[in-house]
């Protein structure tokens, strides 16, 4: 049987809430902004929304239902999509399939994640069974520890140097500086990211993300309410999302995309050459590698090469990461899962402003969450396509 | 009597009479009579802190004690040994007070304890003392005087692998007094009335033996017997009034010739 | 090559003892099979009953068939490093004040791959022999060691972090009139413990360990357990160097209930060697745990040795026993009241030993030397529960198959 493509769907609306390095404000507050924002772009009371889907680390002790009385919605279709990184894509895939089928009118989606002072690590030490059994316990490095695994055993594997890990992110930071909302405002040369402060070896302190407060929202509706409203809109070409994925492999060198990959391309009725800019989950470069690589842009263990290969800034031959990702605009926590998708529609839309990519009308957007103990469990990703400007 | 009595204090007061104390401290430290590990053994003296102006008592300090019948200096009633058991009165709570207050009379046998750990009270040296000082009154205490409560740590019990090392009387010294001169009781500065190696004797622990069968009392751990004339001095020794107790650890006093006198 | 580690210089009196902080002590109720394990330094992982499937880390259900039946089972602990990380700053103090902290990923030959402490002469990629150890927060973890033993290999900081080894410490013997202090103080000195004190109660009687004590270099020093002064005056003058403490002190006699006339005996037994030992935890425990951090020889164990009969009992000698389990149950007790200083209590259980008061009793008996190995290797795995000699080992096995038949057996072996 053949998946029913999202024909009528689209998404619309896409909002950044600025972040910040810390707040004193809530989760409550950043999710109530971003979504304030995306309904005012759509020009949507709060009141009449009827759909609602939320991703976030630090509501605690509410919940999902607990902000629907907390922001005074009454949604009849709500969601709780815990998944990280993954959450943008995931969102998406379930919004749209309510809204097509009638469930919900219109589904705002909505991540954000307060970053106060000592709740980084507060975050760390409740974050799973396996993290507090098998991983705090060796070290406390928390994430940074696990990706150096990875990071390690991908350098032996395929011979991927820092040096190809340092262009990512000098890249990135290249695209951040046009970002107005980043919170990386340096530039960086790939000498400084060569001899910064070791993290935990081989990563060191720029190929961390850095924890931030921020929230990031996008509309998902029909294509005629869209146009009804005026809104730029990108279609919904293909989705793909997967859960712990080769678990027999013995450390994370390939992502659930692989088990999916044809599907998503054949879906989507396109190829990796069609694609306008990549948007991949960069909680670390050596993840942004690993998934230009599970996506299909180069074989498996050719990351390193097609990254000196090509120009990974916005007016490069293989745009990534846009706005900045993660690694240089920070790590909203559950935002982090949205970054990519909602800076993905803005592109395709061609309302990206200042990062916008020349022509861009396709884009494939990837998420990837949930280190449980050794590897990260979700993989998710999107071709969606838009008007562009 | 009033007017003895007033006197008696009066002469406290101005030193003609002087009270010594022959009584050791009671300390963790201090041994107590070892039997073989097989056997019963004597409790030391131990003391825990109840409270010390602290939580467990904001405004006062005080102690719980645990310790034996016959730890430190102390006093050995009829009922203590075999020998004694169907004696009258023979428990600490039953004896006559009268019995507390007397006159002592004291065998100096230092001399020969220096030279001899294992020195013997004999009745020679009984005779001999008498010679010189006269005949033991009876209803006497008797002192065996061997300056032994001078020494401390391990000299004190002076063991060794076939015991303890201690002078201390002979069968036949102890029967010339209880049977001959009937004295009311006899005490040491050693950690026993009988001597280190009195098992070996016949009866085994003579002093213990004879002097309870009899009625008679022992004073053990006593201290500072030097300080006391062969004669003339009166011995205050009161155990504590425990019910159906063998004795008792208790402060031994003696009031003696001052100086002047 | 591991840095061999030199005596520390005398304590600068103007410092500051360092705060312990421990590494991260929370785990769930299936994590703590591990944590069992570790504590009678046995490598043993979740096996699926059904299946067979070994997996970590800990969890609920088979991860490959969904059964629940997932007893922990000795595993080989043979593996390769598959990918190592140094971490060097962390948000725990614990790490945070000991980084650089190398950590690694190893593949189990038995199947699972496992995030775990790396020694610091494991080469990359090396096959790894793992150990499953008691960290400071006194939960299991586990450490890739070499496969073949390297020189100092003892003195690797992850190691040396995880372990009670007397090397460069200080240790009181808390009786040296118990007839194996002298073996044990010897032994103590062979594995490097820079001091060794002995304890001596009632010093008016001869102690006929004198001369050897001397001999293996311990010095004596008054201490009765039974007197509350002389333990508080010990743990004054020497509390600050204990960075180990022996707890030999122990009041032995044979007898059930009916086979003694009163309680005096059980009075002494108890207390030497259930009020003894509480008197020298007030005294010395909060010393030790205010030194968990202090360096090299930091204050790092308290051992107990107890029969092994504290578990279950025989009348034999029923009210000796009866004194050990107060003691045993105590030792609990102070093992979860010192964990949060990472102080650990280390229990060697021993059947009857090789002395006068089990004279009656038939061989096999624990000797003076085999308490003293137990004791080290004990101390040098930082195990908590030790089983000295073929009796107690014995005892062991059959508590586990079933306390209660083993309380039957032992019952009708003190039987007349």
């Amino acid at each position: 049987m053949t998946r029913q493509p999202y024909d009528g769907v689209v998404l619309a609306a896409p909002v950044t809430i600025p972040y910040t390095r810390y707040s004193t404000e809530t989760a409550h507050w950043w999710i109530a902004r971003a979504l304030r924002a995306a309904l005012k772009t759509a020009d949507l009371s709060p009141k009449s929304l009827d759909g609602l889907s939320v991703a976030s680390f630090t509501l605690f002790p509410d919940t999902p239902v607990g902000l629907t009385q907390h922001l005074g919605l009454s949604p009849r279709w709500l969601d709780s999509v815990p998944m990280g990184g993954a959450s943008g894509v995931v969102a998406l895939r379930r919004a749209a399939r309510a809204v097509q089928a009638g469930d919900a009118h219109i589904v705002a989606c909505v991540a954000g994640d307060t970053n106060h002072i000592d709740s980084f690590r507060r975050l760390l030490s409740s974050f799973s069974r396996f993290a507090m059994d098998a991983g705090y316990p060796y070290g406390y490095g928390g994430p940074n520890a696990n990706f150096a695994l990875l990071t390690d055993r991908y350098m032996q594997e395929y011979g991927a140097t820092r040096e190809d890990f340092g262009r990512i992110c000098v890249a990135q930071r290249d695209n951040a500086l046009r970002n107005p909302h980043a919170v990386m405002k340096k530039p960086l040369t790939l000498e400084q990211y060569l001899s910064a402060r070791p993290i935990s070896d081989p990563i060191a302190l720029f190929d961390c993300v850095m924890p931030v407060a921020g929230s990031e929202a996008y509309l998902v509706m029909r294509e005629e309410d869209a146009q009804r409203r005026s809104l730029p809109y990108a279609r919904i070409c293909s989705t793909i999302e997967r859960h712990n994925a080769h678990t027999a492999d013995p450390i994370q060198l390939r992502g659930g995309w692989t088990v999916d990959i044809d599907e998503l391309w054949e879906m989507a009725g396109c190829t990796p050459a069609d694609i306008d800019l990549l948007q991949t989950y960069d909680d670390y470069p050596v993840i942004s590698a690993m998934q230009i690589e599970d996506l299909g842009f180069c074989p498996k263990g050719e990351a390193p090469q097609f990254i000196r290969d090509h120009d990974l800034t916005i007016a490069g031959d293989f745009p990534h990461n846009t706005s900045g990702g993660q690694l240089s605009a920070g790590q909203a926590g559950a935002a982090g899962g949205f970054i990519g998708l909602v800076e993905a529609i803005r592109q395709v839309t061609g309302t990206a402003g200042p990062t916008q990519v020349a022509g861009a009308k396709r884009a494939a957007v990837a998420g990837f969450g949930m280190i449980n103990y050794d590897r990260g469990l979700c993989s998710a990703a999107a071709i969606i396509e838009g008007q562009g400007a | 009597m009033t007017g003895t009595l007033t006197a008696f204090a009066a002469e406290i007061a101005t030193g003609a009479i002087r009270v010594v104390d022959l009584t050791h401290t009671l300390d963790p430290d201090f041994p107590v009579i070892i039997l073989p590990p097989e056997f019963g053994q004597c409790a030391r003296f131990r003391m825990e802190e109840i409270s010390a102006y602290d939580h467990r008592g904001p405004g006062w300090k005080w102690h719980n004690l645990s310790l034996s019948e016959h730890t430190g200096t102390h006093f050995d009633a009829p009922s203590h040994w075999i020998s004694g058991r169907e004696v009258p009165n023979g428990d600490v709570d039953e004896i006559a007070v009268e019995n507390f207050v007397g006159p002592v009379a004291v065998i100096d046998c230092s001399e020969g304890a220096a030279q001899d750990d294992d020195f013997e009270l004999t009745p020679e040296i009984i005779l001999a003392w008498e010679a010189r000082h006269g005949r033991i009154p009876p209803d006497s205490w008797v002192l065996m005087r061997t300056d032994w409560s001078k020494r401390t740590g391990a000299a004190y019990l002076n063991m060794r692998s076939d015991g303890p090392h201690s002078p201390g009387p002979t069968p036949e010294a102890i029967r010339l007094l209880v049977e001959e001169r009937d004295i009311r009781g006899f005490g040491t500065e050693t950690v026993g009335t009988d001597a280190g190696q009195g098992a070996h004797y016949t009866p085994p622990y003579p002093a213990h033996y004879i002097l309870h069968g009899a009625g008679k009392y022992g004073l053990q751990c006593l201290h500072g017997l030097d300080k006391l004339p062969p004669t003339g001095a009166v011995l205050m020794a009161a155990p504590l009034k425990i019910k159906g107790g063998t004795g008792s650890p208790l402060r031994v006093l003696a009031l003696v010739p001052g100086e002047s006198t | 090559m591991t840095t061999p580690l030199t005596p520390p210089p005398r304590k600068d009196p103007l410092k500051r003892t360092v705060s312990p902080t421990q590494p991260p002590g929370i785990r769930s109720r299936a994590a703590h099979g591990l944590t069992a394990a570790a504590a009678e330094g046995r490598f043993a992982l979740q096996t699926c009953a059904e299946c067979g499937t070994v997996q970590y880390p800990p969890r609920d259900a088979c991860c490959n068939c969904l059964s629940v039946d997932l007893p922990w089972r000795d595993v080989s602990p043979a593996g390769t490093l598959l990918a190592e990380t140094t971490v060097q700053t962390s948000v725990r103090l614990y790490f945070r004040e000991r980084t650089p902290w190398r950590v690694g990923s190893v593949q189990l030959d038995a199947g699972p791959v496992v995030i775990c402490h790396v020694h610091g002469d494991v080469v990359p990629n090396a096959r790894v022999h793992l150990r499953n150890l008691l960290d400071r927060s006194g939960q299991g973890v586990i450490l890739a060691l070499p496969e073949e033993r390297t020189d100092h290999m003892a003195d690797d900081p992850e190691l040396r972090a995880m372990s009670s080894d007397p090397h460069l410490r200080r240790v009181l013997i808390t009786d040296g009139r118990h007839p194996f202090a002298p073996d044990l103080a010897a032994a103590l000195k062979a594995a490097g413990a820079t001091m060794v004190f002995a304890g001596e109660p009632e010093t008016w009687l001869p102690n006929p360990n004198r001369a050897a004590l001397e001999a293996a270099g311990a010095e004596i020093l008054p201490l009765d357990v039974t007197d509350t002064k002389s333990v508080e005056r010990m743990a004054g003058e020497i509390g600050g160097k204990a960075d180990i403490l022996i707890n030999t002190a122990r009041f032995l006699r044979p007898g059930g209930v009916l086979a003694r006339g009163g309680t005096d005996v059980a009075r002494d037994e108890m207390n030497v060697n259930y009020l003894g030992l509480m008197r020298l935890a007030q005294a010395f425990g909060p010393a030790m745990c205010g030194r968990t951090a202090d360096g090299v020889n930091s204050a790092v164990a308290w051992v107990n040795i107890l029969s092994v009969y504290a578990r279950t009992n025989t009348p034999a000698y029923g009210c000796f026993n009866a004194s050990q389990a107060a003691a045993l149950s105590l030792a609990q007790s102070m093992r979860a009241e010192f964990r949060a200083s990472g102080l650990r209590v280390m229990n060697v259980y021993t059947g009857p030993t090789e002395e006068d008061w089990y004279q009656p009793l038939p061989p096999p008996k624990v000797t003076g030397t085999a308490l003293a190995r137990s004791v080290i290797s004990g101390l040098q795995q930082g195990l908590e529960d030790v089983w000295c000699g073929d009796v107690a080992k014995d005892f062991n096995e059959r508590f586990r198959k079933d306390p209660k038949v083993l309380e039957i057996e032992l019952g009708q072996e003190g039987g007349e």
